[in-house]
């Protein structure tokens, strides 16, 4: 009995200073962070960016094409003609091979058929990040983006084989010669270019997010007539963001819920 | 020891210089895989694994599958296999150097390849597999040098070997499980996602890396005068019969659980391999050809007095190693990437290139086995001699 209320006394002691040292330095990280958010965090949550697709408003094919020519322009995303080696980071399947665990026999054609925006979900608990056998694609602790490191990977393709959402490029050839270029021959943008051999995915602009903008296919359909809200962006770990709000009110789904991976990019029926 | 891999007559040489060649074009291959990317290969977006990794799995196997003459002879005591021992620890090594350069040449950045190392990571089955694969190597060629020096010497083995020769009895088993476990641990993938992938990797190799044996003991006793015997090679094919049956038994168990729960996501790939699906069947002349092998093989391997007449073992070890060639060597991997997680079916066919990289591979194995055995062969003829 002594022994257990004196070590319960200690633990309380630990636990206490721990809370001590722990909550100022979190709020400290928190806030000095919060200019690459939205709203500051208050509860000191964890932080995970996610996205909420608004299906219908990305029925509109120039809201589609407006995002996925920004991401790809952002990032240097070859656009390969042959379509077996070619390099995505966002584009849109049909809404029967995007939730093939929604469509049923009876579903409408023209909802069967319907173009689904997809890029990698960032998932809470993702199998890519989990088979990689050098840390080239890792979960990054304080935002929750699934990072890659294009100088570490070996492209041995095996987080392609692992994520059930078929998010992952790999570049079969140099993917140099099929980048978009502008009229002097320049790239787009300075993101860097990838070599052959390596795998490649949407990143959640964690570049763009460091100068505490907005993704670019966010900011790209928030251009187009009609398009805004179509992909909102923000943080769940802090509730009154954007995205929070929206997944308390609306009815939402994910991709592949059962498969326990946790999906962080969500869908507005 | 090593000057006999070097001495031999003129069929030795020119097997060699067939293999060199083979090595040679392989060599040129891969140089233009090198320069111009894996899209050379017939690999794609959504089948990013091919022909390499599936003869990696296959030859783990193959690798493996020399634990069935170490263990009844070292664990058992089985004195018949004394002379097959070291032709199967030699080709256990060969087979192993045929898996890492499989993986290797499948790498798109194959100078990274340390990366690995420097970069440990327990949570992913690749590294693991990098790990028992190397150790399995280092084992075989220790055990297999140290105990074979001895015989020539006439000696008793150092009494140190004897642990490792223990340890490689596991670690064989392991070698093919680990290998199983980097499919059967992925979700996304629900054609490799069954718990009876490991038990059926190893059935499979234990039925045809023996056979390869038993063929290669027939070609050694036909062209040397070194004769590992015929009572070691009537084990082995009874060693053939139970694995293969084993095989077909856990086959068996996983069409049922696949085609009786009817479940979308996992009869696709069946359909795909035996009936195809919607429209799309590369593989199904494969399959039932390595159907109608298993049967034919398996149902004359019962007859004793067919599987005593070596003339008719080796053409069924060839239907047996053919067999399951074309289950694992081919299929299995294939299969897993179609149809897509997206629901895309995009079919693979290897281009000339990889193919030539692919062969280069073998003939580099089949080279290294040559140099080792024929060390062996020159060494025992010369103490059949004495």
């Amino acid at each position: 009995m002594d022994e257990s209320r004196r070590s319960f006394l200690k633990e309380t002691g630990w636990a206490a200073l721990g809370l001590g040292c722990g909550f100022p330095l979190l709020n400290t990280a928190c806030s000095s962070s919060s200019a690459q958010g939205e709203t500051p965090s208050q509860t000191g949550a964890q932080r995970q960016w996610a996205m909420v697709v608004d299906i219908q408003k990305c029925m509109d094919e120039e809201v589609r094409n407006a995002c996925i020519a920004a991401c790809h322009r952002a990032h240097n995303v070859p656009h390969i003609p042959d379509p077996e080696d070619d390099v995505k980071w966002i584009w849109s399947e049909e809404y029967q091979d995007v939730f093939p665990d929604q469509a049923h026999e009876h579903t409408a054609l023209a909802i069967r058929h319907a173009p689904i925006l997809i890029l990698c979900n960032h998932c809470t608990n993702p199998p890519c990040v989990r088979v990689c056998p050098t840390q080239a694609t890792w979960k990054r602790d304080e935002d929750g983006i699934v990072m890659m490191d294009m100088h570490r990977c070996i492209g041995c393709r095996y987080c392609i084989a692992a994520c059930p959402y078929g998010s992952r490029s790999f570049n079969w050839r140099d993917p140099r010669d099929f980048i978009e270029r502008d009229a002097d021959g320049e790239y787009y943008s300075d993101f860097p270019t990838r070599t052959k051999g390596v795998v490649e995915k949407c990143n959640f602009c964690a570049e763009r997010l460091r100068e505490g903008l907005q993704p670019a296919c966010v900011e790209a359909v928030n251009q187009v007539d009609g398009g805004a809200g179509a992909l909102v962006f923000g943080d769940l770990g802090e509730p009154g963001s954007e995205v929070s709000r929206i997944l308390a009110d609306r009815f939402t789904i994910c991709r592949r819920v059962e498969l326990g991976t946790g999906p962080n990019v969500y869908y507005i029926v | 020891m090593l000057q006999n891999a070097f001495t031999g007559g003129r069929r030795y040489w020119m097997l060699l210089g067939f293999l060199a060649l083979l090595i040679l074009s392989g060599v040129v291959a891969y140089g233009q895989q090198l320069t111009e990317g894996l899209h050379i290969t017939g690999m794609n977006r959504d089948v990013t694994w091919g022909l390499y990794i599936s003869q990696f799995t296959f030859l783990v196997g193959v690798a493996a599958s020399a634990v069935m003459v170490v263990l009844p002879y070292y664990l058992h005591n089985y004195k018949a296999f004394g002379k097959m021992v070291i032709l199967g620890e030699f080709l256990a090594v060969s087979a192993v150097v045929m898996c890492m350069l499989f993986v290797f040449v499948d790498m798109g950045q194959p100078t990274r390849v340390m990366n690995v190392v420097l970069h440990p990571t327990p949570n992913s089955v690749m590294f693991w597999d990098f790990m028992v694969l190397f150790g399995y190597l280092l084992l075989n060629l220790i055990i297999g040098t140290v105990t074979f020096d001895a015989e020539r010497k006439g000696a008793s083995p150092q009494p140190w070997v004897k642990p490792l020769i223990y340890l490689s009895i596991p670690w064989a088993i392991s070698i093919h499980t680990v290998t199983a476990f980097l499919y059967s641990g992925l979700e996304a993938r629900p054609f490799w996602m069954t718990a009876i992938m490991g038990p059926r990797f190893l059935a499979s190799a234990f039925a045809s890396g023996p056979s390869l044996l038993i063929l290669l003991a027939l070609v050694v006793r036909r062209f040397t005068k070194f004769d590992p015997g015929k009572e070691p090679i009537q084990k082995l094919a009874t060693i053939v019969v139970y694995a293969m049956t084993i095989n077909v038994f856990f086959v068996g168990v996983e069409l049922f659980t696949s085609l009786y729960s009817d479940m979308p996501g996992h009869i696709h790939h069946f359909q795909y391999l035996f009936t195809g699906l919607h429209g799309y069947a590369a593989l199904t002349p494969w399959m039932w050809t390595g159907e109608v092998l298993t049967v034919f093989a398996l149902v004359l391997l019962y007859i004793p007095k067919i599987r005593r007449q070596e003339k008719y073992l080796a053409v069924l070890c060839v239907a047996v190693i053919a067999a399951i060639w074309i289950e694992k060597g081919l299929a299995m991997v294939i299969t897993g990437f179609i149809p897509s997680p997206l629901g895309k079916i995009t079919e693979y066919s290897p281009t000339l290139p990889e193919i030539g990289i692919t062969v280069g591979i073998y003939a580099l194995g089949f080279f290294i086995l040559s140099l080792l055995y024929r060390i062996v062969v020159s060494v025992r003829e010369r103490m059949q001699v004495l």
